[in-house]
């Protein structure tokens, strides 16, 4: 499974969900999968999504919200370790998944095949889960966001003081 | 103590209703009071920057958060105000103990002490002075700008504030 078609099914699964997405190849493939308003995608600041992701969600409790991370990115949160596109610490010892249940989280959902991304997606409820979907290394070959990140703030911002 | 109340008072008057926080010693007064008052949100973090990310996706929900730190961990902060803070125009109330200047007893506070009010200008951070009671009123000023303009601002809490009266 490749992280583009893990996207496009973690897309399908979307009803009015707040999408906060990591930066790079991650926005680019998820605006050119499907652009929505509700889309947010981050431009710099890397390690930074899941912070942005818990601020909303604790100002916005009535919605849900998805944080699109990567596994270097949420590593360069916990502390600085730091990977590329290439060999990761995620591909050798490192388990996001145990780290993540260290952290506190009481529900941690682990997928390997592209087909359960879907229905594990609509079944969550309310609360905070870590959901943890495996994928090969690589990138799509898609264009850049051409929104300008003020335009995006407005626009997100916008669509978020609707409901 | 009078000082962190009044400081308490002119923060939950100007509209703040979420606090992202580091611990400092001359922090804590005014923490504690947070915490006992409940009447602002309070997330204790553990580096600044992410606190900087709570703060935006926050505000992007619709709250006026604010961050209180030592001046220190500003410049663990610079690439989050320059690519997040400032890419997207999305302002955040910084109030920062000004650490490593007039008397100041631990040497590692005092490069950034120094560096602090350089660093703001260069960050294109308008910078608010509190050093006595009299002065605590900037704090609403300075939000007021901040809202006004789209832009952080920082609000330096000198030693003074608290050495002056207690």
């Amino acid at each position: 499974m490749k992280r583009y078609d893990a996207i496009k099914k973690i897309v399908e699964s979307l009803n009015d969900e707040l999408i906060v997405c990591n930066l790079g190849a991650p926005s680019r493939e998820l605006y050119n999968i499907q652009d929505r308003e509700e889309n947010f995608y981050m431009l710099g600041s890397m390690g930074l999504v899941s912070s942005i992701s818990f601020g909303l969600a604790i100002s916005k409790p009535n919605k849900k919200v998805i944080c699109i991370d990567g596994d270097g990115s949420l590593l360069m949160n916990l502390g600085s370790l730091s990977s590329g596109d290439q060999k990761t610490y995620t591909s050798h010892k490192t388990n996001l998944d145990v780290i993540a249940k260290g952290a506190g989280f009481e529900s941690i959902i682990v997928i390997k095949e592209i087909e359960n991304i879907v229905p594990n997606l609509k079944n969550l409820r309310v609360g905070c889960y870590f959901v943890l979907i495996k994928v090969d290394p690589g990138n799509a070959q898609v264009e850049n966001v051409p929104l300008q990140p003020e335009e995006l703030k407005e626009r997100f911002m916008k669509v978020i003081s609707k409901g | 103590m009078i000082a962190d109340f009044k400081l308490y008072e002119e923060i939950k008057k100007s509209g703040i209703n979420l606090i992202l926080s580091l611990p400092c010693i001359l922090l804590k007064g005014i923490l504690n009071l947070i915490d006992e008052k409940k009447e602002i949100q309070h997330i204790p973090i553990t580096r600044e920057e992410e606190g900087i990310g709570i703060a935006a996706g926050a505000y992007l929900g619709g709250k006026t958060p604010a961050i209180l730190m030592q001046n220190s961990g500003l410049g663990n902060s610079v690439n989050a105000i320059k690519s997040l803070l400032q890419l997207y125009k999305i302002p955040v109330i910084f109030i920062m103990s000004h650490r490593g200047a007039e008397g100041e007893k631990i040497s590692a506070q005092i490069p950034m002490g120094q560096l602090t009010p350089d660093l703001l200008d260069l960050l294109n951070i308008p910078k608010f002075i509190i050093d006595s009671m009299e002065t605590i009123k900037e704090v609403t000023v300075a939000i007021n700008l901040s809202k006004k303009s789209n832009k952080s601002v920082a609000i330096l809490l000198k030693r003074t504030l608290w050495s002056n009266v207690t």
